[in-house]
């Protein structure tokens, strides 16, 4: 139903966990954000996904207006009852994590090995 | 090469224009060698300086611009945007890292922008956000 032309995340399924790659490098304009917000709501929305992992290992830049839809994204998998996890995360970005305190909200891993572990 | 140059660009509300004038920006910083975290931190701040300004300041109104200034002298860079709005004050936007605004999905930007950058003020009615990133030496 989403346009497909325009898939910002690639999902792989690992069981029950679902692998969100970004695939853009920059995550700055408003609608780029909005088709990653609805392909990422989508995932919980309607296709019922309760583990979630995004790996942000082509991420190079981010905004705060992202920050906002991620915070969205986890407060709707926490009502399903289930986790948003991160991984791959490089350190500017991370920064922006502790920067704005949300690194106390969100779950972070190395990679996508550790945060699949015991998930 | 040049130790100081200025360039200014009047664009319309558009997300898209305000793109092409943070990527001719971060070109000059990166031909001037900035590092990768310096480049980061001033492209972080020009983009919510220009969203502020594109979505807030001027209301999403493509007949309304934003005025930027760019200026390197001596290994600083310095960005002042501006926009057709009312102005703001900056005092005025909650502080998101406070417990019960923690899960808020908005109010990071000028966060972010003061970590980033090595000075940041607002000026003229508030409607005007001057940026400085001075140069530092790869620590690796």
């Amino acid at each position: 139903m989403s346009a497909a032309s325009h898939r910002r995340i690639e999902v792989e399924e690992f069981g029950d966990v679902s692998v969100a790659r970004f695939a853009d490098k920059k995550i700055l304009d408003e609608t780029r954000i909005q088709h990653i917000g609805n392909q990422l709501f989508g995932l919980v929305d309607e296709d019922g996904r309760k583990k979630i992992v995004l790996d942000f290992a082509n991420v190079e830049y981010l905004s705060s207006a992202a920050l906002g839809k991620l915070i969205t994204l986890d407060k709707k998998v926490k009502a399903a009852g289930g986790q948003l996890r991160m991984c791959n995360i490089r350190q500017e970005i991370k920064e922006v994590f502790v920067i704005t305190r949300l690194d106390q909200l969100f779950k972070m891993f190395d990679d996508q090995e550790s945060a699949l572990e015991k998930f | 090469m040049a130790s100081a140059e200025t360039l200014e660009w009047a664009i319309p509300s558009d997300t898209g224009e305000a793109q092409r004038v943070q990527e001719e920006i971060v070109a000059k910083i990166e031909a001037y060698g900035f590092s990768a975290r310096d480049v980061f931190g001033l492209r972080l701040a020009m983009e919510e300086a220009l969203m502020n300004a594109i979505r807030h300041g001027n209301g999403g109104d493509r007949s309304k611009q934003v005025r930027v200034w760019y200026e390197y002298v001596d290994g600083c860079a310095s960005v002042r945007v501006e926009d057709e709005g009312p102005g703001f004050d900056p005092g005025d936007v909650p502080d998101p890292t406070l417990d019960e605004n923690l899960e808020r999905p908005g109010g990071r930007g000028i966060m972010l922008m003061r970590n980033f950058l090595d000075e940041i003020r607002y000026e003229g009615r508030g409607n005007v956000v001057f940026m400085k990133k001075c140069r530092t030496a790869e620590a690796d």
